[in-house]
């Protein structure tokens, strides 16, 4: 699965962690935690439901280059190839 | 005969509404069981029974807005029959105000609401428990609002927090330190030990703070303790309140409770517990009544401090502000380092700045130890 397709799946595992969020509120090539409100904790959730749902081990040094959505599209797109 | 009377949970509480039981009569509870959930205005919170027993009888229907203090059932004490003459005794959150005896049972948020909207509470018709009279019977009274709106669950939380913040600024005459911390040393072991582990294992700066803050304060009881009708009680325990956020506006300040006692690991599962559950509205009744000092952070909302006020009848809440490169000298020249401001409001009739600074220095010299923490 592609970065493209990938988005939605992705964006409804933030909604998870942000409910209030509308479809399309978020600008993929935009900066994430300039547009929605993500402390540490909500950040860290919102990575171990990529990971469980996608199957993406994650790196903490890898955090700093997953600042917008489109970005951590293309990181799962790159590590897995079978989504579920 | 023992009385279960709605706690306290916390200083901006003055009454709940009772939206379940579960417990039925015959049922027996023992200290630390669910007995109702009441819904506050930051949240549903299940209430715990402080002493066993078993259910005799429920006095408030589910559904019924009750002050603090209200009798919501009676149980039997252990070993007591039924038609028993047993001395009362009452079961409640320790520090939950006595119910007035001397005055019209009006609820001290009611009176509020009267005093707003003109109306004299002496002369309403209390609807609640025991003819009590609430901010229902006040509002209808005024008519307003129109019977069965939906209340504004942000403004009720809103209210709440002016009345315990205000009542913190009128009563306690607060000092505030702050201190640099150098934290090189604990973002360069925390990211050593989270790359050992897997995403689900990691732990958080917050933490590592926390558990710094706790192991401090076990060698200053005059900073950890409640301040109640004139007498400061230091606590032997170290209950964390956390100050959290809530996504629709609002904050809470639930406990985690003996601190120092807990392994980073369980400090982490029990800090996403308790955040999931504060954001669910979902808590526990001792979580509520329980802290003995507070921790707020809004280093992540990029602030470089921050400068709480006390949450009463508490004595001190620390705060952190964000943990980010600045210049440092060392040795004399200016580096970059990344540090942290710790601040510390506290309670100017229980400790000194003196005590206050020695704390904070304390925690400065935790926090240069992470493998210790």
């Amino acid at each position: 699965m592609n970065a493209d397709a990938l988005r939605p799946l992705v964006f409804a595992e933030l909604r998870k962690i942000a409910p209030e969020l509308e479809a399309g509120e978020v600008a993929p090539d935009k900066l994430l935690r300039d547009q929605v409100d993500l402390d540490s904790m909500d950040w860290l959730n919102f990575l171990i439901a990529v990971h469980q749902r996608f199957g993406v081990e994650i790196a903490e040094s890898d955090y700093a280059a997953l600042d917008t959505l489109d970005r951590i599209c293309e990181y799962i797109a790159a590590r897995n190839s079978t989504p579920s | 005969m023992i009385e279960f009377k709605l706690p306290s949970l916390g200083a901006d509480m003055d009454e709940g509404k009772l939206l379940a039981w579960k417990v039925k009569p015959g049922d027996g509870v023992k200290k630390g069981d669910v007995v109702a959930i009441v819904d506050t205005t930051k949240a549903a919170v299940d209430v715990e029974s402080w002493q066993e027993g078993t259910v005799h009888e429920l006095l408030v229907e589910p559904g019924t807005t009750i002050p603090v203090g209200t009798v919501l059932a009676r149980f039997l004490a252990p070993g007591e029959k039924p038609g028993e003459a047993a001395p009362a005794a009452a079961t409640e959150a320790p520090g939950a105000p006595a119910p007035a005896r001397d005055r019209k049972p009006v609820s001290p948020a009611a009176r509020r609401r009267a005093t707003e909207l003109g109306v004299d509470p002496d002369t309403v018709e209390g609807t609640g428990p025991h003819g009590v009279v609430t901010i229902e019977d006040i509002e209808r009274t005024a008519g307003k609002p129109a019977p069965g709106a939906p209340p504004d669950r942000a403004a009720e939380m809103r209210k709440a927090i002016a009345a315990a913040m205000s009542r913190s600024k009128r009563e306690i005459p607060h000092y505030y330190l702050a201190e640099t911390i150098p934290m090189l040393r604990a973002t360069d072991w925390l990211a050593a030990e989270n790359a050992k582990r897997p995403l689900t294992g990691r732990i958080l700066m917050a933490v590592l703070q926390l558990k710094a803050v706790a192991l401090a304060l076990k060698g200053f009881p005059d900073l950890n303790g409640t301040w109640r009708e004139g007498l400061y009680q230091p606590s032997q325990a170290v209950h964390l309140g956390v100050a959290i956020s809530l996504r629709q506006g609002g904050l809470v300040a639930p406990a985690i409770r003996d601190v120092p006692e807990l392994t980073l690991d369980d400090l982490m599962k029990s800090l996403a517990d308790l955040v999931k559950r504060a954001r669910a509205g979902s808590l526990k009744s001792s979580e509520m009544s329980d802290p003995t000092i507070t921790v707020t952070n809004l280093g992540e909302a990029g602030v470089e401090s921050t400068f709480a006020v006390i949450y009463p009848p508490q004595a001190a809440i620390v705060g952190f502000g964000r943990v980010a490169p600045r210049p440092w000298v060392e040795e004399g020249a200016v580096i970059a380092r990344p540090t942290v401001v710790a601040t510390l409001s506290a309670d100017h009739r229980v400790s000194d700045g003196h005590r206050g600074a020695a704390f904070l220095a304390d925690l400065s010299r935790r926090l240069q130890e992470p493998e210790n923490l």
